[in-house]
């Protein structure tokens, strides 16, 4: 078998909670605790668990958004969590992010051109803004969006056209990897499908590999070859998907799959 | 005579100098001790359905514009406030998506159990302090002698979320209005919330009006449905019945639109477009634009609601799968 594209070994990220003081011990919130997980090229793997078993951290730890407190991620063979910021600067553009609310941390005053310009300059992708404008464009087609709408400000879009944009401006830079942190969860029922539709098919016909962190079962059966369920800042069990959901061995994913509301199916 | 029996209620929304439709001619009754769901996406109008029944719709931007709510044989939106809270007292209560916006986070969670018994109830506080202790226990919070003295806080979700249930069944009422009850809650946790409420459903009988946006806790939870979908019920019948024989192309479209946990699925049969916004008019069905189904008469003419089967409605000009 191939290197994978990305290799954690016994990642930690720990929390200091409290402040220290005379006679008072720093609590430590251990939010990782040791996990180890691959990603092969093209594939999908799943972090799935419920609020606070650590597996937003996992995602921001990779990206460099927390520190971790141990551990190694080997990225194309180098070590990512051993970088300074500026080492990690030109691997930006490899590894992306895609949050659940993706205008929470753009400023609402650009037009989505110049949202989506921005990344293409900073990486110098392009040399110029009609070349910028013409990959928007083709970029905005892709994620089902009319090229026109780059000329509209946030505001004037749906949630789910949002998420799109959000998706666009990570998949205009052609990364490597794609975290993508709870990507469905703020959007409608009707929705979702079709953004979890819209990101199986872009990781097909790109071939990027991907790390889909969720606590929607459905979306991840949906989406993944690969799942990790994660419980308490540990890995319970990682599998192939239909291992995971068909013959589960740990009694949490047993009690996680268990819990899902059933919907009645007769037949008439 | 159902314990709550609504008819063709309209609620409109003032939007500078217009009214704007949203809520639309729902009707709909709940039998003692029976459960029905209300299932749609944001902006349906199913919580809005909710406060008006509650009464809690006064001091917003959302008028009564017509219709009748029955509760116990009353109308209740042909009484003055005092009048309203005089027949319904007690008997009706409701809670909320998020636990901890409902509950005061400076008060420990005893207090304010004691407070909405004593509002309804003459008893000492003694007595008041006992009954909110076994009102604890009722929904099973694990040492309610000690966790009666503890503030919202250092609760979890699902905890809170059992205090909020506390409060509700505080004076045993005949209705409990739930919206959103576990969408703020982890799935281990949803399964415990809506045993307890089905749980306590048996055991006084009460009748339950709950509103999600999901299916599965519909199906799991409801004696029957009704499906809204910008301000109206486009399909309403028993669960097994829905879900045996859904011909509103729109509950299909929400049906397909759920990942399957149990067997794998390609692509997700998405319903395409979005729902239109509350000033976006759209002439004849208010579905049409993202219809599968849509032709001709459903951009023109707004279907009515007709029988599929008995019990089984269904606003649509082709119902999809009729059994007939």
């Amino acid at each position: 078998m191939t290197r994978p594209l990305l290799e954690v070994r016994e990642l930690r990220t720990y929390f200091s909670i409290g402040r220290g003081g005379f006679m008072r011990r720093k609590s430590v919130l251990k939010a990782v605790d040791g996990i180890s997980f691959s990603i092969h090229e093209g594939e999908v793997l799943s972090l799935v668990g419920e609020s606070g078993c650590g597996k937003s951290t996992v995602g921001r730890t990779l990206t460099q958004l927390e520190t971790a407190t141990a551990g190694t991620a080997m990225f194309d063979g180098r070590d990512i969590l051993n970088l300074t910021h500026a080492e990690f600067r030109p691997l930006r553009r490899d590894i992306q992010m895609i949050f659940q609310d993706p205008f929470a941390s753009l400023n609402p005053r650009l037009s989505i051109e110049q949202m989506l310009a921005e990344p293409l300059f900073i990486h110098r992708l392009v040399r110029d803004r009609s070349e910028a404008r013409e990959r928007i464009a083709a970029t905005l087609e892709l994620v089902g969006m009319d090229a026109k709408s780059m000329n509209r400000y946030p505001h004037e879009f749906s949630g789910g056209q949002r998420q799109r944009i959000g998706i666009a401006r990570v998949m205009i830079l052609t990364p490597r990897l794609v975290i993508a942190d709870e990507p469905v969860s703020a959007l409608d029922v009707s929705i979702q499908a079709q953004v979890l539709n819209l990101i199986k098919q872009l990781q097909r016909d790109s071939g990027v590999s991907m790390l889909f962190i969720s606590h929607d079962l459905g979306a991840v059966r949906h989406i993944s070859d690969r799942v990790a369920v994660m419980y308490r800042g540990a890995l319970v069990e990682t599998g192939e998907k239909r291992q995971i959901f068909e013959t589960p061995r740990h009694a949490y994913t047993r009690k996680l799959l268990d819990s899902i509301p059933r919907l009645e199916k007769r037949i008439a | 005579m159902a314990l709550l029996d609504i008819r063709n209620l309209d609620l409109r929304i003032a939007r500078g100098s217009e009214l704007l439709p949203v809520v639309q001619g729902v009707s709909f009754a709940v039998e003692e001790n029976e459960t029905l769901g209300i299932v749609g996406e944001s902006g349906c109008g199913k919580s809005l359905t909710a406060l008006a029944i509650m009464g809690l719709l006064e001091g917003s931007a959302v008028r009564i514009a017509g219709g009748s709510v029955h509760f116990q044989g009353r109308d209740l939106l042909t009484l003055s406030p005092e009048e309203r809270r005089r027949v319904m007292g007690d008997q009706m209560a409701m809670i909320f998506q998020e636990p901890m916006t409902s509950l005061n986070p400076v008060y420990r969670v005893g207090d304010q159990i004691r407070e909405a018994i004593l509002q309804h109830r003459s008893m000492s506080r003694r007595q008041a302090h006992d009954r909110a202790l076994d009102l604890l226990e009722l929904v099973r919070i694990p040492d309610p002698v000690r966790r009666i003295d503890s503030f919202p806080h250092q609760m979890s979700g699902g905890q809170r979320q059992r205090v909020m249930i506390a409060m509700a069944l505080a004076c045993d009422p005949k209705l409990l209005i739930a919206d959103e009850p576990t969408t703020a809650l982890d799935v281990t946790v949803q399964k415990e919330v809506l045993e307890l409420m089905r749980g306590l459903q048996t055991r006084t009988g009460m009748s339950i009006v709950l509103i999600s946006h999901d299916l599965g806790v519909i199906s799991e939870t409801c004696d029957k449905v009704a499906v809204m979908y910008r301000g109206r019920i486009v399909e309403q019948a028993s669960t097994s019945t829905l879900f045996s024989n859904m011909s509103h192309p729109y509950t299909l479209g929400l049906l397909g639109s759920i990942p399957a946990t149990d067997h794998d699925v390609e692509w997700l049969d998405a319903i395409p477009g979005r729902v239109p916004t509350l000033d976006e008019a759209v002439p004849g069905c208010a579905f049409h634009p993202r219809c599968f189904a849509a032709k001709g008469s459903c951009r023109t003419v707004d279907p009515g609601a007709a029988a599929v089967s008995p019990a089984h409605f269904v606003r649509c000009h082709f119902p999809q799968g009729s059994s007939s």
